[in-house]
């Protein structure tokens, strides 16, 4: 199922694709599952979501609740025994899912760039930065002159607060930060309409992780992209996100803007991340999410998060699996705590 | 690379040879044997020598080579001489100096050994690059197997079961020598193609035994390679598989071959002694093993001396050209 997102809020970005009414990304029914010795493990179940030009949305949930299978399935990089079983991915109008795999080769980095989630390790040591960036300029567009070619690296390396002469050095000479940057540089070289940010700082210390964000936000309004950044810091999304999307158990839980999400959580599972965050008003207090994420081999009945839930104990949370309501308000909540219409029960 | 570590490099070379000659040197002269006394007693024992002439013989011998002077001295002279490569006579061959004997065998051994070492490593490390590369079709991944399957078999065994099936039962190529016998080497497109009808059957025998050592390293470390995130981010990046293949997978995993290959050629003369005593081929190997039963000693120092002097020299251009290829080793 699809859930329309009309612009949650109204913001101020450059105004090249605002016209436009149709979302630049549309996820529709995404499914990918495991087949694992073990048994089948539903990775990714029925997610849908769009995200239009220049809004960022912020991916969170737990450790195997499905964010960078998401990105992976969305780069269609998914790996047996992974297998993405169905749904689309339609970015600027063309379904990525029902391209044939020369295309989508194309499609990554020009229509749709990854920045890592392990950037320390993600650049080839033995190949000078500049010629890693131009491999990636080289396998999408033919005819660029060394000179043009020359021109995307420096401006990228600029955008990206890096002096262009890091182009002639090597992965070793550079840290942690610049490596992270180099990637972004990578991600934005072909001015991709989407950006799939994986846990961009997790490797980084809280000052370089300030700076990265501030940098992928720069060079987001710059090409006017849609981001996707997926990681587990609440307090980094809440700074540099527009909508936060919630993931348990391979589902979309809840979709609704940064403000509303931290002031008002509708699904329970967010509002026990929200309430677990450590609060200034309550020093030392720290109110964790009782139970353990659930393996996906053995999911639980009805609504995954139940056994967890302050309000699973009745029979319809047990035995139902719910599925995904909006909200008044255009927000998206997949719980049965609300009726077909998204008001609240009890 | 800086002028430093340079010449930190090339001191270390000195040393090696230094320390290698000098083993070489004293080694042999803790043993009570006497070269020139059993030489002439053999000389003796075919009869035409009166024993005190012998003595005198043994004693003009010792002379001009040197053997009744102190040890110091004659360490020092043989010092200088190999400074200069000059290794003295043949006992065996006189009047054919060391160094000569070494330019003749020389050729014979690098065509082939340095040949087929080189190729085994190539088609191995190609081999074993594309068995552990999930993308290449079923058919070229299987290819490798045989080859493994060959590892265990030694030189020598595989060049006998060749000689047999290949030269003798099935007459397709000559059983060994280098060349027809009667033919006079001269640079002719009839001589080399004979040359290369003798070298056929000893460069199967080195190489179909070596190429799956080859492939098992280099599979070892492809599949480790494919796990890097640069590989994995290279393919996100949208490049075709080619490249990924040769800039980000192969450039890689190919790393530690080097190493192996610098190691292999080390090895080189002692597959030498027997693929060569094997086939009749007139290389170092050959001309080490005739110098050690005629107790050439001359000769012996002289390709003891001259192979620790090739794989120093080795190990030195593989300590420059590494850091070409992993730039990490250049900073540190």
């Amino acid at each position: 199922m699809t859930i329309d997102s009309t612009p949650l809020r109204e913001k101020k970005v450059g105004s090249a694709n605002r016209n436009v009414t149709e979302p630049v990304l549309r996820v529709e029914g995404l499914e990918v599952t495991y087949y694992t010795d073990l048994g089948r493990a539903k990775a990714l179940d029925d997610v849908s979501f769009t995200l239009n030009s220049g809004e960022k949305l912020g991916m969170v949930g737990e450790s195997g609740s499905g964010k960078s299978t998401m990105a992976l399935a969305m780069m269609r990089m998914i790996k047996p025994p992974g297998r993405i079983e169905g749904g689309k991915v339609i970015v600027g109008g063309t379904d990525l899912m029902s391209l044939p795999e020369r295309d989508m080769r194309k499609a990554r980095l020009n229509k749709i760039a990854y920045i890592p989630q392990g950037a320390m390790n993600s650049l080839n040591p033995v190949m000078r930065i500049g010629s890693q960036m131009a491999d990636a300029i080289k396998s999408h567009l033919t005819g660029e002159t060394k000179s043009s070619i020359e021109d995307r690296l420096s401006h990228a390396l600029r955008s990206v607060d890096l002096d262009p002469g890091v182009a002639r050095m090597y992965p070793h000479e550079l840290s942690g930060g610049m490596k992270q940057r180099v990637c972004i540089a990578i991600g934005i070289l072909l001015q991709p309409n989407v950006i799939i940010a994986d846990e961009p700082t997790s490797a980084l210390d809280v000052v370089t992780q300030r700076q990265v964000m501030e940098t992928i936000t720069r060079v987001q309004s710059e090409i006017n992209a849609a981001v996707i950044l997926i990681g587990h810091d609440m307090g980094l999304m809440a700074q540099a996100v527009d909508k936060v999307a919630v993931m348990y158990a391979g589902r979309l839980v809840e979709l609704s803007t940064v403000r509303e999400m931290f002031t008002d959580p509708k699904h329970p599972y967010s509002q026990a991340l929200i309430s677990s965050l450590p609060n200034l008003d309550n020093k030392g207090v720290f109110n964790g999410i009782p139970g353990l994420a659930p393996s996906l081999l053995r999911l639980p009945s009805g609504c995954a998060f139940h056994p967890r839930c302050p309000h699973g104990q009745r029979e319809l949370q047990r035995s139902v699996r719910p599925e995904a309501r909006i909200l008044p308000g255009g927000r998206m909540v997949t719980c049965h705590l609300y009726d077909e219409e998204g008001h609240a029960h009890e | 690379m800086n002028v430093k570590v340079i010449v930190k490099r090339l001191l270390f070379f000195v040393l090696v040879v230094w320390a290698a000659s000098t083993i070489v040197f004293f080694v042999p002269r803790l043993s009570t044997r006497n070269a020139i006394r059993e030489r002439f007693g053999e000389l003796a024992r075919s009869g035409g020598f009166s024993p005190g002439d012998i003595e005198k013989l043994i004693e003009s011998m010792n002379k001009s080579f040197g053997l009744d002077k102190p040890l110091l001295e004659q360490y020092w002279q043989y010092l200088n001489n190999i400074v200069h490569l000059d290794f003295g006579y043949s006992l065996s061959k006189y009047p054919s100096t060391v160094t000569e004997v070494i330019a003749q065998a020389l050729p014979w051994t690098i065509g082939l050994l340095l040949v087929t070492t080189v190729l085994s490593f190539v088609i191995g490390t190609l081999l074993g690059a594309v068995s552990a590369w999930p993308r290449a079709p079923g058919w070229l991944r299987g290819i490798a197997t045989p080859f493994i399957l060959l590892t265990g078999v030694p030189p020598v065994i595989m060049g006998i079961l060749l000689v047999f099936f290949i030269g003798f039962r099935l007459q397709w190529l000559p059983l060994g020598g280098a060349y027809s016998p009667g033919v006079v080497p001269t640079w002719s497109w009839p001589f080399f193609f004979d040359l290369m009808q003798h070298q056929v059957l000893p460069a199967l025998s080195l190489i179909l035994g070596s190429v799956g050592g080859w492939v098992l390293s280099m599979r070892g470390m492809g599949i480790t390679i494919q796990g890097e995130d640069y590989v994995n981010y290279a393919e996100h990046k949208g490049l075709s598989a080619g490249r990924i293949f040769r800039d980000y997978y192969l450039r890689n995993a190919l790393l530690p071959q080097v190493t192996g290959l610098a190691l292999a050629l080390g090895t080189v003369i002692t597959s030498a002694v027997v693929v060569e005593g094997l086939f009749g081929l007139p290389g170092i190997g050959t001309a080490l093993n005739l110098a050690i039963r005629a107790n050439d000693f001359p000769v012996i120092y002289g390709i003891v001396i001259f192979i620790t002097l090739a794989i120093a020299l080795l190990m030195l251009i593989l300590e420059f050209v590494y850091p070409l290829l992993d730039p990490r080793i250049r900073d540190s």
